[in-house]
């Protein structure tokens, strides 16, 4: 049973989600960490696949042991690094472990990673996958074969609504949700008039497509200019970044620009919730959460 | 007939390698894209583009490239291009099928291979109708 599809369908709640650290070390107790740490706030988390482009403990194991340890989780599947009959087991290994909330996803390139000479696969790009994962839902691989019981995936997706071509962003995210996409996660993004054009132009034709859109925590102006600098598909102003720069308390100010966008976030039509990414690692993210009226253990 | 294929197969390859750089996946589906050839896209993604394109327009991949489906959306939008063809740029394209690669996507068109998906996806497009 998904917790998070049951939230968006079947209330007006506001839904709260982020990213479960990868796991590289420090085994089921590192797990257990981060699952105390987020489960009073979060209804679920995603558990990433090769985030970045770089390996770390599987998606689908990592998704067990969240479920294991009482964290609703939303598996992504990545379509840089599998092929579709390798899309296709990692949903039925879901399904296989009660996993309902599953996101797909393309994914960044592998030149993002640090394993940059490995061959990038994308048999499959995202809409596909989705489709694919509607398809798996009515009782059948890709192939027609029978697959029993026949999985109830909540399915979710992920849009970029800050890059270019920004007009075609809105008719993609419709396209997902002809393939079967019901939740949205949006990437980090830093031009609230792009964020509005989206969410108007989404909830104008598809109001049940529930949009997440992100916020991240961060200490200073630095990742800003790093993020504007190294990671493509994110642009930061430069006005953003002399606005925290030039603050005698880089930390407030950073947190004020993520209080701010997560408010101005929430005011958009389709907005049903909000994706903390937190970079602080700090108690800024408990700040958060209170600032924006949320208690410990509201989901539970 | 090999011979009028292998033939075909030549023309088709000789006209579309110049123009959109084709790397013959015998399944064409340039009219529905503004002309622009998505297997050129690093990614080979047939439904759009991906969230990493940068903010000057060009390629996460490549950064010395304009993103294909960039330059595909200024084309479908700015080209006289015929309306049925632009009504098709929305479609969910299908996975590519990699049995078609080298074939000539002209030979595919009329016997209409070029449009066979598995059994599961094409049950989900006539149940859903068109995408
Ligand atoms: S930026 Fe455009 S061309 Fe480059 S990988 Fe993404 S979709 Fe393909």
């Amino acid at each position: 049973m998904s917790k998070l599809r049951d939230l968006l369908t079947q209330s007006k709640d506001v839904v709260y989600t982020a990213e479960f650290p990868v796991i590289d070390g420090g085994g089921m107790e590192q797990v257990k960490k981060n699952v105390d740490r987020l489960s009073p706030w979060f209804v679920a988390v995603n558990a990433t696949d090769n985030t970045a482009a770089h390996a770390h403990a599987s998606n689908v194991s990592v998704a067990i042991a969240m479920k294991q340890h009482g964290l609703e989780p939303i598996m992504q599947i990545v379509c840089r690094d599998k092929n579709r009959l390798a899309v296709q087991a990692d949903m039925a290994g879901a399904n296989l472990h009660g996993i309902e909330n599953i996101a797909l996803l393309t994914g960044d390139d592998v030149t993002a990673g640090d394993e940059p000479e490995t061959r990038r696969v994308f048999d499959l790009d995202g809409p596909q996958a989705i489709n694919v994962a509607s398809i798996l839902n009515a009782g059948t691989y890709l192939s027609g074969r029978k697959l029993s019981p026949a999985p109830n995936f909540f399915i979710c997706s992920v849009e970029n609504p800050f890059a270019p071509p920004h007009d075609y962003r809105i008719e993609r995210a419709l396209k997902k949700h002809r393939a079967g996409a019901q939740m949205i996660q949006l990437q980090i993004g830093y031009h609230p008039d792009r964020l509005e054009k989206f969410c108007a132009g989404v909830a104008a034709t598809v109001p049940d497509l529930a949009i997440i859109p992100s916020v991240v925590l961060i200490k200073s102006a630095k990742p800003l200019g790093f993020m504007n600098d190294k990671v493509p598909g994110i642009s930061v102003p430069q006005e953003v970044i002399d606005r925290v720069a030039q603050s005698a308390d880089q930390a407030e100010a950073a947190y004020q620009l993520a209080l701010e966008q997560a408010k101005h976030a929430l005011s958009l039509p389709g907005v049903r919730g909000l994706h903390i990414t937190d970079f602080r690692h700090d108690d800024t993210l408990e700040r958060l959460m209170y600032d924006l009226g949320r208690t410990p253990n509201q989901y539970k | 007939m090999p011979k009028l294929l292998n033939l075909l197969l030549a023309v088709e390859h000789g006209m579309k390698k110049p123009v959109w750089d084709c790397t013959m996946c015998g399944q064409c589906v340039l009219h529905s894209t503004g002309m622009t050839c998505p297997m050129t896209c690093p990614k080979t993604l047939r439904n759009g583009p991906c969230g990493g394109v940068r903010e000057d327009g060009h390629c996460e991949v490549k950064p010395e490239m304009r993103c294909v489906w960039v330059k595909a959306y200024d084309r479908k939008v700015s080209l006289p291009l015929p309306t049925v063809w632009k009504e098709h740029y929305n479609d969910l394209r299908p996975p590519v099928d990699m049995q078609l690669k080298g074939t000539s996507s002209w030979v595919n068109l009329i016997t209409k291979r070029d449009q066979q998906t598995p059994a599961g996806w094409a049950k989900r497009k006539e149940e859903t109708g068109a995408h």
